[in-house]
């Protein structure tokens, strides 16, 4: 079985060490819990690429399927799902976020 | 009738048996944003501490609570804010 949307995704989250599906883009998020995900990973001086979701209806319902997952924003890293904005904003707070990019090898500016 | 908010509490009650639960909506600050609809009901902050999360990952956990309310996500549930933690979690969070 193959489904095209799960291609691309599947090929994104290989392609991109920390891939962000989120509604809007980083410029100009259209939802307050995607804001919230792309000012950490800034804050972080994370690397990251978007896909907005509200572009593409098939890419919307795709990724909620793909990652068993029913809301949106969506973090992966290194292909690895990390979870939406509470875990996001739970794991950077802890600096759990932190020790999860060194452990996977993306750069990010030490906590001050 | 029954409110979603109702129905959140009563769901995740009866299969985990949290020693607090607390369930907001949220709808009002949303009210007009994509998502939202006019009866409200879409937003929601919801605390769970509860013993079944412990040994568990944080992904595990908020799939185990999505997984409860499949319903109400495809009956409109738009955003759940989820907290998620065991008794001895909270008790050293919530200090």
């Amino acid at each position: 079985m193959s489904n095209p949307v799960f291609e691309r995704i599947q090929s994104e989250i290989a392609d991109a060490p920390v891939m962000l599906y989120m509604k809007g883009n980083a410029m100009f998020p259209q939802c307050g819990f995607s804001a919230r995900v792309v000012q950490i990973l800034t804050h972080m001086g994370v690397p990251f690429k978007t896909a907005n979701v509200l572009e593409d209806a098939e890419l919307r319902d795709g990724i909620k399927e793909f990652s068993n997952w029913p809301t949106i924003p969506q973090l992966y890293v290194k292909g690895e799902f990390v979870g939406g904005c509470d875990i996001v904003t739970e794991m950077f707070q802890s600096g759990e976020l932190a020790e999860l990019m060194t452990d996977k090898g993306v750069p990010h500016e030490a906590a001050a | 009738m029954s409110t979603r908010a109702d129905r959140i509490a009563a769901a995740i009650t009866e299969a985990l048996a949290p020693t607090l639960l607390r369930v907001a909506d949220d709808s009002a600050m949303h009210a007009g944003h994509a998502g939202a609809a006019p009866g409200g009901q879409t937003h929601y902050s919801v605390l769970v501490v509860s013993a079944a999360f412990a040994g568990t990952s944080r992904v595990a956990r908020s799939r185990a609570v999505h997984a409860l309310l499949d319903g109400e996500f495809a009956g409109g549930l738009h955003a759940l804010a989820l907290t998620l933690r065991t008794p001895q979690e909270h008790a050293k969070l919530a200090g």
